[in-house]
């Protein structure tokens, strides 16, 4: 308990951060450079294809992890903003700020890798059914936090209000794919079930699981990187800033 | 307890019974400023009115095809319409200073904004709730499914209000903040969209509608009970800056 408290309150401490985050940043790219490549071959050309799918499948790969990246960064950012409304903990708003980006990037790309998915086993680029929709309402509850980051000139009232509105939305994205999810049963009665995919063999799972692990990794050290660059930048007054960066240039 | 008798007493007990009387307040004064700036009121009223005209010209004046788009076209419209009076709702209070004094107040910022709630409800949610029935019968919604729709719109207007004084709250001190709220709120609307018209599609097809409905008066008890929260916090941020 002692020690998770000591923990808490260094969280607090930008230079501490700064430093602590270097070797985990290194672990988890260390981490991701393993298994992304070996998840990769061993899902594009080891795997067998799908027996109704055949090698389209295997977008799954690409898609199913960002897919599931993309929900993980919204937590993590309504995490953060809970922590930023409840402590005042600087460190939660420069997550957020960063999760943010890469949470916005990701729901991006989870949607352009299933409508690339859907063209050849749907026929259609894209399609309302409850998954696809309730990433677009995804996407747009990031913009929103975005758009209202940028509105707000002063980094102190934008840091609270944005963190509200993480957590506003956080609430509120249960409800949401609820709702969709009834609203798509009403409408569509699973004509689409192929997708649920049903029952994968291990060989066909294990290397998604590789995957999911990698990228997970990777947006580990990409958002550590980041949080890294913005705590320079935050502190940028500061003399242990100052000295880093002096480092960073001489080196 | 305190059972003696005395100033402190009576100062405990008037501090008890005060806060009801600050939401009572709260909700008489707004109500008195929406019922004297009646084009407030009105405006979004003409603004759902106008665009449900729309709607035949632009995709047919056949009743059946109308009657397949209505539930759809009337709640999107509410949903827009409460943008419309919802941008005003903290502005002249956050630019004269009111909103400062309830933040200020020793009553509790919840049940001011709670009071405000209410008001806002009753003056831009409840015309629109009344003139919607008008609205479907024009875009030929069979009479069946208007008490449906009515009670759709009463259940679901409140969690519309709600979750939008919260975009409306963050977006006060901000300029030109109308598109922004748009954003902000409306990928949080989607839930009550989803079951405010499921419920009259499906007194339409003769089907029960407990289910949705259930699911709005949900929405609604949990909007009505969580968000002033949010509201509060949220005003609490903008009058600190």
């Amino acid at each position: 308990m002692g020690m998770l408290k000591t923990f808490w309150h260094r969280l607090g401490s930008p230079p501490w951060m700064y430093g602590i985050a270097r070797p985990w940043m290194w672990g988890f790219g260390v981490l991701a450079a393993v298994l992304i490549p070996a998840g990769l071959i061993w899902g594009l050309f080891i795997a067998p294809p799908d027996y109704q799918q055949s090698d389209a499948f295997r977008i799954i790969y690409v898609h199913v992890p960002t897919a599931i990246l993309a929900q993980s960064c919204y937590l993590m950012i309504g995490i953060a903003g809970f922590v930023h409304l409840v402590w005042r903990m600087k460190l939660a708003d420069v997550v957020l700020q960063e999760a943010l980006v890469i949470g916005a990037s990701l729901t991006a790309l989870a949607l352009i890798t299933g409508s690339v998915w859907g063209r050849p086993m749907w026929g259609t680029w894209w399609e309302w059914d409850a998954r696809t929709t309730s990433m677009l309402i995804l996407l747009f509850l990031y913009f929103g936090i975005y758009a209202l980051r940028e509105a707000i000139p002063r980094p102190d009232s934008r840091a609270r209000a944005s963190a509200l509105l993480a957590v506003v939305g956080l609430i509120n994205i249960p409800i949401i794919k609820y709702s969709v999810e009834w609203w798509r049963t009403l409408h569509q009665p699973s004509t689409f079930s192929m997708v649920e995919q049903p029952k994968m063999p291990a060989e066909m799972y294990l290397p998604l699981l590789v995957l999911v692990l990698g990228f997970y990794a990777f947006m580990g050290a990409v958002l550590l990187a980041r949080i890294r660059v913005e705590l320079l930048n935050r502190e940028s007054g500061s003399s242990w800033a100052q000295a880093e960066a002096r480092r960073l240039l001489s080196s | 307890m305190r059972h003696s008798s005395g100033p402190a007493c009576r100062a405990w007990a008037a501090h008890r019974v005060r806060p009801l009387n600050a939401l009572v307040a709260q909700f008489l004064r707004d109500w008195r400023i929406a019922l004297r700036s009646r084009h407030e009121m009105t405006t979004p009223l003409m603004f759902f009115a106008v665009v449900v005209m729309l709607f035949p010209l632009a995709i047919s004046p056949e009743p059946e095809q109308l009657a397949a788009i209505a539930p759809g076209v009337i709640w999107v419209l509410a949903l827009l319409a409460s943008l419309l009076s919802l941008e005003g709702l903290f502005k002249r209070d956050f630019s004269d200073g009111s909103l400062e004094q309830m933040v200020l107040s020793a009553e509790p910022l919840f049940l001011a904004v709670v009071g405000k709630l209410l008001a806002h409800w009753c003056a831009a949610s409840l015309p629109l709730v009344i003139f919607a029935p008008i609205a479907a019968l024009a875009l030929s919604l069979p009479l069946e499914a208007l008490s449906t729709l009515l009670a759709s719109l009463l259940l679901g207007t409140p969690t519309v209000a709600c979750l939008g004084a919260v975009g409306a709250a963050l977006t006060v001190s901000l300029g030109r903040g109308g598109m922004l709220l748009a954003l902000i709120v409306m990928p949080l609307y989607i839930p009550v969209l989803i079951f405010g018209t499921s419920a009259t599609s499906f007194a339409v097809a003769g089907l029960s509608v407990a289910g949705p409905l259930a699911w709005l008066a949900v929405l609604a008890g949990l909007s009505l009970t969580l968000a002033p929260f949010a509201v509060s916090a949220a005003i609490r941020m903008a009058c600190e800056e």
